[in-house]
């Protein structure tokens, strides 16, 4: 408790009364100014919180409607509108026309980094590097269903095995172990003549069962040398490049149960200008054709 | 050199220590000063380096300097937006700010120099607080009339006179303090096509937030703060005694000569008639007869109002005076023990010595700004005009190619800082069998891809770096990438690294 209360000679001030080792504090009040400044703030919050949306319940918006979003409409409508001319132009020309006029290149590179990074990159990962498990790397030189900007392009709009759109790419393939199409044995050989294709290591002897096996159930799809279908989406199996991991165990996992990667229809979902920015730019992160 | 001895510094407003009473507040209340008019060969340069530094402030933005096309023709102009400095023929980027340090680093050591030879002049005469403090000076004694008139005016505030010469020359103030915000902005954009957006309202918010932050500190450091600002905002005068010694030339009293103060018929008593108007012209408000002091900026005002007393009184100038400390020590060891008249001021003046300007401070002085303009001069000439970045792809890290092959990409920024363009060959330097393109680029006959410049630009391309399958190569793999100009000299070359799996 504050015992001796004092005046202090120097500012005519009371002290607190506290004292600590013979230093004594002195009692001095806000500066007016400065409480009235405090008072008008809490009388703006109060105006503040009729005027604006300032608490946190769904619904209750202050009596001015205001809110963030509106205030910034007006501006993307702008920004929009000064983009349209752009887009415009984007929309009418053609991927590879837009790639040989270097002004329609330079903002497609642009916008389709920012639209990639906002659709693709989920799957495809930033830069296009793919993920392992079905995510095909679009870097690369390897496509299966093409790397021309004509094929990038129908790729984007329809998708893969998506079910809403009749144009989409790519067939299901067989699953030969759970389907009971293959034995498991000759699943075994089918998988070491695969492995065979890309010059991996594999069993000759079962490698050569696997020949006759591969040639009556996969080549219509994947070509007698396992050199791919791109109508179909059927990988190359005589390259390096794996979508579901090239070693033994992980390709006798999809002879037996298969894979069907998936991808949505973006022509339904994206402005064509947008797609034509997308195919320009994924084009040119190093595999188009 | 020896221990400098200054006169002791008796300052009128300092309280007395005393033990028994309780400690005065630490706050001194500000003390108006109202500085006299006066003339003499002082104030008379004093007047011309403010014309000349006010003129080469509103003049320079002018100067128009022929770039070619697309650039801007301005001078002198530090261009935000294009990321530019200009000055004159020389056109630095953002990155090379160093050169600006460099003079920054050049000025002050010039200011030491400055300083250890002939005091403080840059504050007594050139530094813009005492310039603009100057002007408003003027502009305040002409509306409101001298020292007396002024003195006067603020004893009857709110008076119809009050209100109309302070409303006068707080108006000037202003006109005065928005041409200066106003010249500010033209060094950062085009002054002849800023002027007439400005007027009509069309400037950005930001040209119009700097002119209005120019135009409130000139107003309140030159009409309101004044002396407060080199007294206790300035840094400069806390630490210049480092640079002062007694070899220095200083604004002093010489008072072996004026002591004991006396009225002018009276007897045995010094030159000094104890007049004040050394006080009375003082612009920060001090008394020069006490000595050194921080607060004296060297302006030698007090030289001149001195000058005019002596020679009213038939008795010759100089009894304050641009002078040494080891000439005022000479001549008080000389004369000092005789008694006052023309045979003191005789035997004073004669054992003055010429100031020895070249000493070891200054001769150091001279040495580092010798070394620091070498070695401006030596980066300007050396200065490398076209830069090569190379920006490694990072995801993916690398790719495998269908047929085994390994595949790094880099983004490569080709930057000129010349007016022309340019044209390079690129080449890699790295281990037998990568192999490089660079897309969109046309290939000289070597088969080399050719990259070429933007004029005072930067243009991007992206690179390929391929490992055939096959080739055996280390995770990492250090590879250079070089620009061959057309005569087969290397420009510029950039490291970077190619990456791969673990072998």
């Amino acid at each position: 408790m504050p015992t001796k209360i004092e005046k202090d000679s120097v500012t005519g001030r009371e002290t607190t009364g506290h004292e600590w080792d013979g230093l004594k504090e002195l009692n001095t009040p806000l500066p007016r100014w400065w409480l009235y400044l405090f008072y008008a703030t809490i009388v703006f919050a109060v105006v503040w919180m009729i005027l604006y949306p300032a608490l946190p319940v769904t619904g209750l918006h202050g009596v001015t409607g205001w809110t963030a979003r509106g205030a910034i409409g007006p501006e993307l409508e702008a920004e929009r509108a000064k983009q349209e001319p752009m887009l415009a132009r984007l929309r009418a020309a053609t991927p590879a026309a837009i790639a040989a006029d270097p002004e329609l290149r330079n903002f497609a590179l642009a916008g389709g980094r920012i639209a990639f990074a906002n659709n693709c990159a989920a799957c495809h990962g930033a830069g296009g590097q793919g993920a392992a498990g079905g995510f095909p790397t679009l870097a690369d030189d390897d496509w299966l269903y093409g790397g021309s900007f004509e094929d990038i392009h129908f790729t984007i709009t329809h998708g893969v095995r998506n079910g809403e759109d009749p144009e989409a790419r790519g067939i299901a393939m067989p699953r030969f172990l759970a389907d009971g199409i293959l034995k498991p044995d000759q699943v075994g050989d089918v998988t070491d003549y695969v492995l065979s294709l890309s010059g991996q290591a594999a069993d000759a002897a079962a490698a050569g069962r696997g020949e006759a096996l591969f040639a009556e159930n996969c080549v219509a799809c994947h070509g007698e040398k396992g050199e791919g279908n791109r109508e179909m989406g059927a990988p190359r199996l005589s390259d390096q490049v794996w979508l579901y991991g090239g070693d033994r165990a992980s390709v006798l996992r999809s002879v037996s149960f298969a894979h069907a990667g998936v991808m949505p229809a973006w022509g339904k979902r994206l402005d064509p200008a947008i797609i034509n920015m997308l195919t320009v730019y994924v084009h040119a992160l190093g595999g188009g054709e | 050199m020896g221990a400098l001895k200054l006169p002791e510094q008796t300052r009128p407003e300092a309280p007395a220590a005393s033990g028994a009473t309780p400690a005065a507040p630490l706050y001194a209340k500000r003390q108006k000063v109202y500085p006299k008019a006066v003339q003499g060969r002082v104030r008379r340069a004093k007047w011309l380096i403010l014309v000349l530094c006010l003129l080469l402030y509103y003049t320079v933005p002018l100067i128009r300097w022929d770039r070619g096309p697309d650039m801007p023709d301005q001078a002198v102009l530090v261009d935000m937006n294009a990321g530019r400095l200009f000055f004159f023929w020389i056109e630095i980027w953002p990155q090379e700010v160093y050169y600006l340090t460099g003079l920054l680093v050049l000025g002050a050591i010039g200011l030491f120099a400055a300083t250890s030879l002939f005091g403080r002049v840059w504050c007594g005469f050139t530094c813009p607080q005492t310039v603009w403090t100057d002007l408003f000076m003027l502009v305040e004694r002409r509306i409101q009339g001298d020292r007396n008139a002024r003195m006067r005016l603020d004893l009857k505030p709110w008076t119809r006179e009050w209100v109309v010469k302070k409303g006068l020359t707080h108006a000037v103030w202003l006109g005065i303090a928005a041409a200066t915000g106003g010249a500010w902005i033209m060094y950062f954009n085009d002054a002849l096509e800023m002027t007439p957006r400005f007027f009509t309202g069309q400037a950005s918010l930001e040209v119009y937030f700097f002119f209005g932050l120019f135009t409130a500190t000139t107003y309140l450091l030159a009409g309101w703060a004044r002396e407060q600002v080199c007294t206790y905002m300035c840094p400069w005068p806390r630490f210049q005694a480092a640079m002062l010694d007694e070899n220095s030339l200083v604004v002093t009293y010489r008072a072996w000569r004026g002591e004991p103060r006396g009225k002018a018929k009276a007897e045995g008593v010094g030159d000094c008639v104890d007049c004040r108007a050394c006080v009375h012209v003082c612009p920060t408000g001090i008394d020069i007869r006490d000595g050194q002091q921080m607060e004296c900026i060297g302006c030698g005002l007090c030289i001149d109002a001195c000058d005019d007393v002596m020679t009213r009184l038939q008795r010759p100038r100089g009894l304050i005076a641009f002078e040494t400390l080891a000439n005022l020590a000479a001549s008080e060891a000389a004369a000092g023990a005789l008694p006052p008249g023309p045979q003191r001021r005789a035997c004073g003046m004669q054992v003055r010595r010429v100031p020895r300007f070249l000493r070891a401070r200054t001769l150091v002085y001279a040495g580092a700004l010798a070394l620091v303009v070498a070695a401006m001069g030596g980066a300007w000439l050396l200065r490398q005009t076209t830069s090569l970045a190379v920006i490694r792809d990072r995801a993916p890290i690398f790719v495998r190619l269908s047929d085994g092959g390994i595949r790094n990409a880099y983004t490569l920024k080709l930057g000129d800082k010349t007016p022309g363009v340019e044209a390079y060959s690129l080449a890699l330097e790295a281990p037998a069998g990568l192999n490089l393109i660079v897309l969109d680029a046309e290939s000289d006959p070597a088969g080399a891809p050719v990259l070429t410049t933007r004029p005072d630009g930067i243009t991007q391309w992206r690179a390929l770096v391929t490992a055939p399958a096959g080739l055996r190569l280390p995770e990492s793999v250090p590879v250079t990438f070089r620009l061959v100009d057309a005569r087969g000299r290397v420009a510029v070359s950039t490291s970077s690294v190619f990456l791969g799996p673990k072998p």
